[in-house]
C-alpha cells in the first residue's frame, strides 16, 4: 500500500513540474501567470501533507502567509498585465523583447 | 633645543603665509612678514652660534625617523658645526638684506607678494640644504632650492624666454643631480651609511680601492658642477639672469651656486681620501675659473658679466677644495657672497633707474647721475678684482697661496688662478668703464628719469659694501698677521671642522708675500689695460672686434649651448620623434592596447548574446541555477 504523505508529495511534485513546464513554454502571458499560481499551489500541498503527516500547525501557518503574498501578487501582475496589453496590444510573451542583450 | 628646526621652519611659515594670502594683505604687511622672518632666522642662527662657541660642541637635533626599513634608516636630523654657522650666517644674513632690498625693487609689481613667497620657500631650502645632517635631507634642500630657482628665474612667466632660461636651470641641475644621487648610492654602498661625520670617519679611516675613491668623488664633482655652475654644466648660470635682480643676488650669486663647494666641504674627510678626485675637482675648477673669467669679457649685458664672474669665482673655490684647501674655499664663499650680492644688487640699482636697461652700450657716464650706486658698485669691484684691503684681496690670496703651495697643489694650478684674476680685474673695470664712465649712451626717453634707488635698497647696498671693504679682515693670511701681531678668527673658527691644507716640501713661507704682490700687481694690470681700451671714452661698438674668430668663439660662449642643442637637445628629440613615437610607441599601443581592448569586445559580445530579452529563456537560466545549488547542496 502506498503511503498516502508520500502520495501528497509526488502530487506535488507533478503539480509544480507541469506549473514550470507552463512557465516555459506557453506564449500566452495569462496562461503563464496561471501556471505561477500552480507552482505556488503545488508548494502549498506539499506544506499541507508535510503537517498532516507531522501533526504539527507550522505547514498549516505557512499557507496562510503564502496566500496573502500571493493574493497581492496577482493584484499586482493583473495590474502590470493590463498596463502591457495596453502597450502592445497582445498577451504574446514573444512579441517583445526590449531586454535582448 | 627646538631652536635649529625653527630657523628652516620661519622662512617657510613665511612662505605659507604669503603664499597662501599674500594677494588679499596688504603689500606692507607682505613685506613686514617676509623680512622679518628671516632676519629672526638670522637672530636664531647667531644664537646657536653663541652656543656652539660657548661648548665647541656641534649641535645636533633629530627631529623624527624619516625612513627606516631593515638596516637602512634615515633620521630627518639637523646639525649646526662651524662649517654650517658660516653657511647659516650667509644664507641668513645676505638672504634678509636681499629681502630688504627687494621691497623697494619690486615695489609695484603685480605678482609681489608672490614674489616674496618665493624668496622665502628658496631661503626655507636654502636652510634645510646647510643644516642637513646626512646627505638625503642635504638633497631635500638641494632640489627644494632648484625649484625655487626655477621658480624666481621664470617668475615673469608672460616671457616665454623667461620661462624657457627657468627650465634650462631645471634640466641641465638634473643631470647633475643625476651624479648626486649615484654617489649617494656608493657612499650608501660602502659605508653603510648617509650621515656627513659617518661618511667622513668611514672613508677617512678605511678607504675602499682608489677607483671607488674616484669614482665617488667624481660623481659628487657632478651633483656640484650643475648646482654650481661649472664647466660642463655651467650653461644655466647666463641665462638664469631672466630673473629679477635681487633673485640673481641671492640665489645665483651668493648662496645657491654655492651649494657645490659647501657639498666638497662637508665631504672634505671623503676627498681627502681621494687623491685622484682631487685633482679632477681642482682642474674643473681652475677651468671653469679661467674660462668663465674670458666669457666675461665679451658681454655686453651688465647682468650677464656678473653671472659669468660668479662662475668664474666659483670656479676658485672649488679649486680651493681640489687642492685640500677647504678653509680657504669657505673664506672665499663668504667674502664672495657680500660683494657679489653688492654688485648684483648695485646693478640692480643701474637697472632700476633706467628702466630695466641691461645693455652697456646704452649705458655710459651714469658716476655723475649715480654717484651713490657708482661708489658702492666700485667697492664691490674692487674687493671682487682682490686690491688690499678689500675682502676680496685675502680670500683670493688665500687659495692662490694653497693653489701653488698645497700638496695637492702645483704652479700650473696658480698660474690658471692668476690668469683669471687677471681677467677678473679687466672685465670688471671695463663694467665699470662702460656703465659709468664716458658719454651717456642712454637712450634719451628714460635718461630724464635717472634717479638714485630709494632707501630700502641704498641701505642694503652700504651695508653689504661695507662688507665688500671689512669682511675679509677676519682671515689675514700668515705674513700679514706675523706684520700687524694679530690672529685670523675665521680660520681658527673652522680649524675643528676643516683641516687646514698641507703644504708641499721645499715650500717657503716667505713665497706668499711675493705671490701677494704678484697677485695685486696682475689686478692693477687689468684694471690699467681695461682702462687704455674702455676708459678713455671710445665706443665700445667701435673697440669690439665682432668679427674676429676668437672674439666671436668666446662671445658665443664657446660654443657650449650650441653643441649641447646639437648633441643632446636635438638628439633627444629626434630620438622621441621618429624612434619612440613611431618605432616602439605605435606598435606597442597596437598589440597591447588595441588587440586587448578588441579581445574584450569580442568576449562582451559572446556573452551578450545569452540576453535574449525572451523572459522564458531567463525562467530556464533561473531552473538551470537552482538545480546547480541544490546538485552542490546534495554532493557536498
Amino acid at each position: 500500500m502506498i503511503d498516502r504523505y508520500e502520495l501528497l508529495l509526488a502530487l506535488a511534485v507533478a503539480l509544480f513540474a507541469m506549473g514550470l513546464l507552463g512557465v516555459m513554454v506557453r506564449r500566452n502571458l495569462l496562461v503563464v501567470i496561471m501556471s505561477l499560481e500552480l507552482m505556488l499551489n503545488a508548494v502549498v500541498l506539499s506544506f499541507v501533507a508535510a503537517a498532516a503527516h507531522t501533526q504539527t500547525l507550522h505547514g498549516v501557518a505557512m499557507t496562510f502567509f503564502i496566500y496573502v503574498a500571493a493574493t497581492c501578487e496577482i493584484a499586482l501582475a493583473m495590474a502590470l498585465l493590463v498596463l502591457l496589453v495596453r502597450r502592445r496590444g497582445t498577451l504574446d510573451l514573444a512579441a517583445g523583447q526590449e531586454l535582448r542583450g | 633645543m627646538t631652536s635649529l628646526a625653527l630657523i628652516p621652519a620661519l622662512p617657510l611659515l613665511g612662505f605659507l603665509v604669503n603664499g597662501l594670502l599674500g594677494r588679499r594683505l596688504p603689500h606692507a604687511v607682505v613685506s613686514l612678514i617676509a623680512c622679518a622672518l628671516p632676519a629672526a632666522a638670522f637672530l636664531l642662527t647667531l644664537g646657536a652660534l653663541s652656543t656652539l662657541n660657548a661648548t665647541g660642541v656641534p649641535l645636533a637635533e633629530t627631529l623624527f625617523t624619516w625612513a627606516a626599513t631593515g638596516t637602512f634608516e634615515i633620521e630627518a636630523a639637523l646639525y649646526f658645526d662651524q662649517v654650517t654657522a658660516v653657511m647659516c650666517l650667509v644664507v641668513t644674513g645676505i638672504g634678509t638684506l636681499i629681502h630688504v632690498y627687494s621691497i623697494g625693487y619690486m615695489h609695484g609689481d603685480p605678482g609681489y607678494a608672490r614674489y616674496f613667497a618665493y624668496l622665502n620657500l628658496f631661503l626655507f631650502f636654502m636652510l634645510v640644504l646647510v643644516l642637513g645632517k646626512n646627505l638625503p635631507m642635504m638633497f631635500i634642500g638641494w632640489e627644494g632650492v632648484g625649484l625655487a630657482s626655477y621658480l624666481l628665474i621664470g617668475f615673469w612667466f608672460q616671457d616665454p624666454a623667461k620661462t624657457a632660461a627657468g627650465l634650462k636651470a631645471f634640466v641641465v641641475n638634473r643631470v647633475g643631480d643625476t651624479g648626486f644621487l649615484l654617489a649617494m648610492f656608493l657612499i650608501w654602498y660602502y659605508a653603510g651609511t648617509l650621515d656627513f661625520q659617518a661618511v667622513n670617519a668611514y672613508f677617512g679611516a678605511t678607504p675602499p680601492t682608489n677607483g671607488v675613491m674616484t669614482a665617488i668623488g667624481v660623481l659628487l664633482l657632478v651633483g656640484a658642477c650643475g648646482k654650481s655652475a661649472q664647466i660642463p654644466l655651467h650653461v644655466w648660470l647666463p641665462d638664469a639672469m631672466a630673473g629679477p635682480t635681487p633673485v640673481s643676488a641671492l640665489i645665483h650669486a651668493a648662496t645657491m651656486v654655492t651649494a657645490g663647494v659647501y657639498l666638497l666641504s662637508r665631504l672634505s674627510g671623503l676627498y681627502l681620501a681621494a687623491p685622484d678626485a682631487m685633482t679632477v675637482v681642482a682642474w674643473v675648477g681652475a677651468v671653469t675659473a679661467l674660462v668663465g673669467a674670458t666669457m666675461g669679457v665679451t658681454q655686453y649685458n651688465l647682468k650677464k658679466v656678473l653671472a659669468y664672474s660668479t662662475m668664474s669665482q666659483i670656479g676658485l673655490m672649488v679649486m680651493a677644495c681640489g687642492v685640500g684647501a677647504f678653509q680657504a674655499g669657505m673664506f672665499h664663499l663668504y667674502t664672495h657672497a657680500f660683494f657679489k650680492a653688492c654688485l648684483f644688487l648695485g646693478a640692480g640699482a643701474v637697472l632700476h633707474a633706467l628702466a630695466g636697461e641691461e645693455d652697456m652700450r646704452r649705458m655710459g657716464g651714469l658716476a655723475g647721475r649715480l654717484p651713490f650706486t657708482f661708489g658702492v658698485f666700485l667697492l664691490a669691484t674692487l674687493a671682487l678684482c682682490g686690491l688690499p684691503p678689500f675682502a676680496g684681496f685675502f680670500s683670493k690670496d688665500a687659495i692662490l697661496w694653497s693653489a701653488y703651495a698645497s700638496t695637492h697643489g702645483s704652479p700650473a694650478l696658480w698660474l690658471v688662478g692668476t690668469a683669471a684674476s687677471f681677467l677678473t680685474a679687466f672685465y670688471m673695470f671695463r663694467a665699470v668703464f662702460l656703465t659709468f664712465f664716458g658719454a651717456s649712451r642712454v637712450e634719451p626717453k628714460v635718461a630724464g628719469h635717472i634717479h638714485e634707488p630709494p632707501l630700502s635698497m641704498s641701505a642694503v647696498l652700504a651695508l653689504l659694501a661695507l662688507g665688500a671693504v671689512v669682511a675679509g679682515w677676519i682671515g689675514l693670511p700668515p705674513p700679514l698677521r706675523e706684520l700687524l701681531g694679530v690672529g685670523a678668527p675665521f680660520f681658527d673658527f673652522l680649524a675643528p671642522v676643516l683641516a687646514a691644507e698641507q703644504l708641499r716640501a721645499g715650500v717657503a713661507h716667505s713665497a706668499e708675500g711675493l705671490l701677494m704682490v704678484v697677485a695685486v700687481l696682475v689686478a692693477l694690470a687689468g684694471i690699467v689695460l681695461a682702462w687704455l681700451r674702455y676708459g678713455r671714452g671710445t665706443s665700445p661698438a667701435a673697440s669690439a672686434k665682432a668679427t674676429h674668430p676668437l672674439h666671436q668663439l668666446v662671445s658665443e660662449g664657446y660654443y657650449f649651448d650650441a653643441f649641447y642643442d646639437r648633441f643632446v637637445v636635438r638628439f633627444m628629440g629626434w630620438l622621441s620623434a621618429t624612434f619612440l613615437a613611431r618605432g616602439v610607441e605605435t606598435p606597442l599601443s597596437r598589440t597591447s592596447l588595441q588587440q586587448t581592448a578588441a579581445a574584450g569586445a569580442r568576449a562582451t559580445r559572446l556573452f551578450a548574446r545569452l540576453q535574449t530579452g525572451e523572459l522564458q529563456v531567463y525562467v530556464i537560466y533561473a531552473l538551470i541555477g537552482l538545480a546547480l545549488v541544490l546538485g552542490l547542496g546534495a554532493v557536498s
